[in-house]
């Protein structure tokens, strides 16, 4: 069985990482572990993509129709089982967690140079956190995992994190740490309703998603269950009233903290949008969506407004997640096929972009020692290939065609234009905004006249690999969306069926 | 009544512990001697672990009016004793360094032991008191035990007047309950007090003094004054003792006394002990956010978790018993294992202990394993999964869903979020630059040591139970239901 090991390659990686500073410091060993297990993970998540059959699953019966599955016995006395299974849905995520778990590992190979192997320790269980997330569909297991990833991220953050506009990593990573375990509880209090509803229907406990999705809840209870689940999803999406602690995470997270936060950690709360909130609560999420959309807008809007007043570099891509993740959730509550298979793109394509974009700024500060961009300026000629790949990479997150965010986006917007076409036209709308703000970025970091006239050290092979391979994936991913879309298809159908089992919502 | 082999051997914990204790006194009598002396106490108190396999064949077992020895009694014995030799252990090493007499500390701990013992198993007023007062006397001596220190003695002597003080509360209430039942043992009380006819109020009034009795030996708001000192005070293997033992046998004594007495029936209680409870998760999670001293939070924080624990009295149901021995078993093991990282550190004595929050930045970079260790304590406090912490929240909340009691749901949401600011200052203390101040360290060889080896052992216990809780599940159930 390949799912276990999916899941145990990162932990025993990371165990493997610190092991060896232990015994032996100062040693590049940490390094190649780290990226070794996430080649490993690559490879076996690229297997499972080669020999499966993910496209034709157009039957929609009762059971949830997975590619493999895992279970093992758990805690008998409430029915929890360790219940690991992998559809389409669950199989991009993971290729993209390993590809990026990659990028993270390559990215501060030289820019962490102290606690080498606790750091890798700390990205190694990240991953394997999220993995588990992507992974597990007892409700039990996944909120552990939910919860088991904010610890190694809190320590990325909170020890190797940077200080920014006189505030401590520290208390940015409590404020992100606080934020998603308070709201993580009230999904834990949801799920426990969730079970005891069960347990007063049938006599049976269960924490298994396909068991718990038959239970028909109708009231104040559906409703009060539902936004548990939509608050915690909502913390890490970010939607705009709960997103407070994002800017200052990202802004102060070590680079590979970054692309791992704006890459996958978002991911994991439209994951579970997609996977929990919608099947299990599908009329209550049908008459929450408005709601959900309007707070996408308000989202496109004020995410955009905030990137453009920023100064910090990091800061700016952050508030510009936000931005981007309103797209994703008004195409979630959508509820088309095709908005759906759009957000799909619109994660990989984001995760891609703004981990090229985190890179790029990490690569800046390394150079400069400030993210601070009124002190750049005319930086083009200055840094060989670096401003090109930046300017890309900004086209690329303001959803210029032929990359995979126009597709994205484009989609998203096309498949809602159906049922709510007033938010897709005020949305579209937000689209000016991120030209504006992506302009200002590259405008005020790249162009004018340069402060100096030295040159500032180009980039080496790593990076410029690292980069290369980034941008290669986005314009691959705009050139021919399909590949991804394929291995969607079934899981976005299913969810769509779930979503739009009531006959006022014609999907 | 006759006393037949099977009762002795229900007795035999008791008594193994009551040799122990003798043994020591006469011991230090003859002859003293630091090493001998815990060893001794430390070969009792595992005989009388041991000796709970036995009185298992004999369950459930009624030992005179007073005491009752069934699998639930069993249960709250082994986690008492278990409890009282990480004491001693942790004593031991820390001892080493005291300037004064030494041995007495065995004694004083092995009384209080038994007195736990006692508490847990009984099923009369009387045993009740006895078990009480015998818990509590030596407990002075033990928090006052480095009584040249002015903190330390400060410390037992608050404990004494307020203990006392919880003693007055709880005899008057009983006396209210004998007079208005004409009975004291649990049973009959209980079944007195349903066929009515008494007077309401002055029931009400006795189970209302008698809770606010436990209340004080519990620290719940409002009546937790004492916590922050005591804790700070008292020599850290004392905290730890007092932190545990004390907890366990009066928390276990309470479920019995509302499942048994089914006071259930009087709602205003139910709403006193739930107005407590939330009283008591808040005000410990604030007053532990502004903290220096890691002791003192970790007296603060106590007060949260019995208040998050309060919540299975006030839902008195199966689940409820089950979440009472999850909780306090995960609750005791990351106490124990926080507490004995502190006397590790402050092993040997110097004259006082290492609680300043600043001695323990950069502890990582000196002694990984032993910050490792404290960094799972402060998780499986906080609840984070992958600690036995976590499964005991996820218990309580589960009792609290189920029996509807969504304030005290959200309470514990709240304070949980709370904690989260002051568990984690703790946590990341721990990793950041060390700063070039003076240095407190565990002793090199500490991993080598009884006091260090137990604190590893728990912290496995406590990942492995985070884990796969499935046997302490098992246990603990198999517990009520025998």
């Amino acid at each position: 069985m390949m799912l276990p090991w999916l899941l145990l390659i990162p932990f025993i990686g990371g165990l493997l990482c610190w092991q060896f500073e232990l015994i032996r410091p100062n040693t590049a060993m940490p390094r190649w572990i780290a990226l070794l297990s996430m080649v490993l993970l690559l490879v076996m998540a690229l297997f499972l993509w080669v020999s499966g059959d993910y496209s034709l699953s157009q039957v929609v019966g009762n059971t949830p129709d997975w590619q493999s599955q895992f279970q093992l016995p758990w805690i008998d006395a409430f029915g929890i089982t360790f219940h690991l299974a992998l559809d389409g849905l669950s199989l991009i995520m993971i290729t993209l967690t390993g590809l990026l778990g990659i990028m993270a590992v390559v990215c501060s190979w030289k820019e962490i140079d102290r606690r080498v192997g606790f750091f890798h320790l700390n990205l190694m269980w990240v991953i394997g956190g999220v993995v588990g997330v992507f992974l597990a569909i007892d409700l039990f297991l996944f909120f552990f995992f939910w919860e088991m990833m904010l610890v190694p991220m809190y320590f990325l953050i909170a020890l190797w994190g940077h200080e920014s506009e006189g505030k401590s990593p520290v208390s940015a990573a409590i404020k992100f740490f606080i934020y998603t375990q308070a709201s993580g509880l009230l999904m834990l209090v949801s799920i426990l309703g969730l079970v005891f509803m069960h347990y007063t229907q049938t006599g049976v406990f269960s924490f298994d998603y396909g068991i718990l999705r038959e239970t028909p809840i109708t009231g104040v209870m559906s409703w009060v269950l539902m936004l548990g689940f939509f608050i915690a999803f909502a913390v890490k999406l970010p939607v705009v009233p709960l997103h407070g602690w994002l800017p200052d995470a990202h802004a102060q997270a070590p680079t590979a903290g970054s692309v791992d936060l704006a890459g996958i950690l978002l991911k994991t709360a439209a994951y579970g949008l997609l996977r929990f909130a919608l099947p299990l609560f599908p009329e209550t999420s049908q008459a929450f969506a408005p709601i959900a959309m309007t707070l996408g807008l308000v989202g496109i809007f004020y995410g955009g407004v905030l990137a453009f007043a920023q100064t910090d570099i990091k800061r700016l891509i952050a508030c510009s997640s936000i931005s981007h993740m309103g797209f994703v959730l008004i195409g979630i509550y959508s509820g088309t096929l095709l908005a759906l298979q759009g957000v799909i793109l619109q994660m990989v394509a984001h995760a891609f972009s703004a981990a090229g974009l985190f890179m790029i700024s990490g690569q800046l500060y390394e150079r400069l020692h400030t993210r601070d961009m009124r002190q750049m300026g005319g930086l083009f000629g200055r840094l060989g290939a670096l401003p090109g790949f930046a300017l890309a990479f900004v086209m690329a997150s303001l959803g210029m065609p032929g990359t995979g965010n126009f597709i994205g986006e484009f989609l998203i917007l096309f498949g809602a234009f159906d049922v709510v076409p007033w938010v897709v036209v005020i949305a579209s709308a937000g689209l000016v905004l991120s030209a504006i703000y992506s302009l200002i970025l590259m405008h005020r970091v790249y162009w004018g006249p340069p402060r100096e006239k030295t040159t500032i050290a180009r980039l080496d092979g790593r990076e410029y690999a690292m980069l290369l391979s980034t941008l290669v994936l986005t314009i691959a991913l705009g050139l021919y969306p399909q590949v991804v879309l394929d291995i969607s298809q079934g899981a976005m159908h299913e969810v769509r069926h779930w979503f739009a089992v009531s006959p006022s919502f014609a999907g | 009544m006759n006393l037949t082999l099977s009762h002795l051997i229900a007795l035999l914990p008791l008594l193994i512990v009551c040799v122990t204790v003798i043994v020591v006194m006469l011991g230090i009598a003859w002859r003293r001697h630091h090493v001998v002396t815990a060893s001794l106490t430390t070969i009792g108190l595992n005989a009388a672990l041991v000796s709970l396999l036995a009185v298992l064949t004999v369950t459930p077992i009624r030992v005179s009016p007073l005491l009752l020895v069934d699998n639930y009694a069993v249960l709250y014995m082994a986690l008492i004793l278990i409890a009282g030799l990480a004491s001693t252990t942790l004593a031991h090493a820390y001892l080493e360094g005291f300037d004064d007499q030494k041995e007495e500390f065995y004694m004083l701990l092995g009384c209080s032991v038994l007195g736990g013992l006692t508490m847990v198993a009984s099923d009369h007023m009387l045993s009740l008191f006895f078990g009480l007062e015998l818990l509590s006397v030596p407990l002075y001596g033990m928090a006052a035990y480095a009584y040249r220190t002015r903190l330390s003695l400060e410390s037992g002597i608050k404990y004494m007047v307020l203990s006392a003080a919880a003693s007055a509360f709880l005899l008057f209430g009983m006396a209210l309950l004998y007079a208005e039942s004409g009975s004291l043992a649990f049973a009959d009380l209980g079944a007195r007090l349903t066929e009515g006819g008494g007077h309401a109020s002055w029931l009400l009034m006795g189970i209302g003094m008698m809770v606010i009795a436990m209340a004080f030996k519990l620290s719940l708001v409002p009546f937790h004054l004492w916590t922050a000192d005591v804790y700070e005070g008292a020599p850290a293997p004392v905290t730890a003792f007092l932190a545990t033992v004390s907890k366990i046998a009066v928390f276990a004594l309470l479920m019995r006394l509302f499942m048994s007495a089914p006071v259930t029936d009087i709602a205003s209680l139910h709403t006193i002990v739930a107005i407590i409870a939330f009283l008591s998760m808040m005000v410990g999670n604030l007053m532990a956010l502004r903290q220096d001293n890691i002791k003192r939070l970790m007296g603060y924080s106590s007060i949260g978790h019995l208040g998050y624990l309060l919540t299975v009295v006030v839902a008195s149901d199966d689940l409820a018993l089950l979440t009472t021995g999850i909780y306090l078993i995960t609750y005791v093991a990351t106490t124990l294992a926080t507490f004995g990282v502190i006397a590790l550190v402050s092993s040997p004595w110097q004259g006082s202990d290492v609680a300043s929050l600043k001695f323990y930045r950069g502890l990582f970079w000196r002694r990984p394993y032993l910050a490792a260790v404290m960094t799972v304590m402060m998780l499986s406090l906080a609840g984070i999964p992958m600690t036995a912490g976590f499964i005991g929240k996820f218990y309580v909340l589960a009792t609290g869903v189920e029996a509807q009691l969504w304030w005290l749901v959200a309470g514990v949401i709240i304070g949980s979020a709370l904690s989260l600011y002051y568990y984690l200052r703790v946590m990341v203390m721990l990793y950041l630059h060390p700063t070039e101040e003076e240095q407190y360290d565990a002793s090199s060889d500490w991993g080598q040591r009884a006091g260090g080896i137990m604190v590893i052992l728990l912290a496995l216990a406590v990942l492995v139970l985070g884990i796969y809780p499935q046997p302490m599940i098992m246990l603990v159930s198999s517990a009520i239901l025998g």
